[in-house]
């Protein structure tokens, strides 16, 4: 028990520090759309996501209407969905139903990565404490970006946000050069993301959407083409 | 809008965010046995995790050519294994270098 939530504190701390950064920055929108640091930090424990929590800000600078906001978040954050339902295959099927709440509270891209690389059925310990940490640092550096607004010079601002990616390439690589498929789908994933993001007509669309789109589109022609077998599978195995 | 009302955006946005979290984790209580699905949602974690990456890493960075040599530098040390934080700290190092430099 105490290894598991030693080990979580040790992937959440990484994870955390990524985030006060991102997180400082998203405070000085907050800090313009008129929010207290309290304000900011509340906003940010309840809802730790970048995109949807920009969203936010913006809308609440705009001054929309609440039914607005519900249909943003709820576009912004749709891939929590499909993470949601490839998480669901990684717990127990016994797991309490209060338990299943708060493994889906914890959804981020980042602690879902985690919890994905977990090998087998996923110890909640290990993410609960992971998450909990890296919540509160997310939490804290909105509240500093509201308070501090622009102290950090920009080109630590930059270098510091590149943190997350960095954490993604050591999430799926690994697999990839162990796995010829999975190498292939990461590169696939790379031009059609690069396509979409640089071709016009899809700039209308929001990222989440974009994400989502293309996750469901590249891994349903990966499953059909190249279905695994079950002891290939992350989600199989039982500890 | 007024203090009052950035208390309830901030409330009907968690509701929401609660909600997508935690809609299929609740409601899909079994392993699934479809081989179709099962293979998808093998699959999902790495496509969804690849698209956010790339080409994102390289606009975060205020200068394109750090954010490649950052993505190429940490794809090469999670090649060989490097964890999570060596890997997103020397991407951070990179970064803020090439931005010197360049």
């Amino acid at each position: 028990m105490r290894k598991v939530i030693l080990r979580g504190v040790r992937d959440g701390l990484p994870i955390g520090l990524g985030y006060f950064a991102v997180a400082f920055s998203l405070g000085i929108t907050a800090r313009n759309a008129g929010l207290s640091p309290l304000q900011g930090f509340i906003a940010s424990f309840l809802n730790h996501a970048s995109a949807g929590e920009y969203a936010l800000y913006s809308l609440i600078a705009a001054n929309a209407a609440f039914w607005e906001i519900a249909a943003v978040i709820l576009v912004t954050n749709i891939r929590y969905l499909l993470m949601s339902t490839a998480l669901s295959q990684k717990l127990r099927p016994e797991t309490p139903m209060i338990q299943r709440m708060a493994a889906g509270f914890c959804i981020t891209d980042e602690i879902f990565a985690i919890g994905i690389a977990w090998p087998g059925a996923l110890s909640l310990t290990y993410l609960f404490s992971a998450f909990i940490l890296a919540d509160l640092m997310w939490s804290a550096g909105t509240m500093t970006g509201i308070i501090a607004g622009n102290v950090l010079p920009a080109n630590v601002v930059s270098a510091l946000s590149v943190a997350i990616y960095g954490m993604f390439l050591a999430i799926i690589i690994p697999p990839a050069r162990k796995n010829k498929v999975i190498a292939g789908l990461v590169a696939a994933a790379f031009a059609c993301s690069f396509a979409v993001n640089r071709i016009s007509i899809f700039s209308g669309m929001s990222d989440g959407v974009k994400v989502i789109l293309l996750t469901v589109a590249i891994s349903a022609i990966a499953a059909a083409l190249f279905p695994v077998k079950d002891d290939e599978e992350t989600g199989g195995k039982a500890v | 809008m007024t203090q009052s009302g950035i208390y309830i955006a901030i409330l009907v946005a968690a509701a929401v965010s609660f909600l997508v979290r935690t809609l299929p984790l609740t409601l899909i209580r079994k392993k699934i046995t479809n081989r179709f699905l099962r293979s998808f949602l093998h699959y999902v974690p790495y496509v969804t995790l690849a698209v956010m990456t790339f080409p994102a890493i390289v606009d975060a960075a205020e200068n394109p050519v750090a954010g490649i040599a950052a993505l190429v530098t940490g794809a090469v040390m999670a090649w060989f294994n490097a964890g999570l934080f060596p890997v997103a700290v020397v991407c951070c190092v990179v970064v803020y270098t090439v931005g010197l430099i360049g």
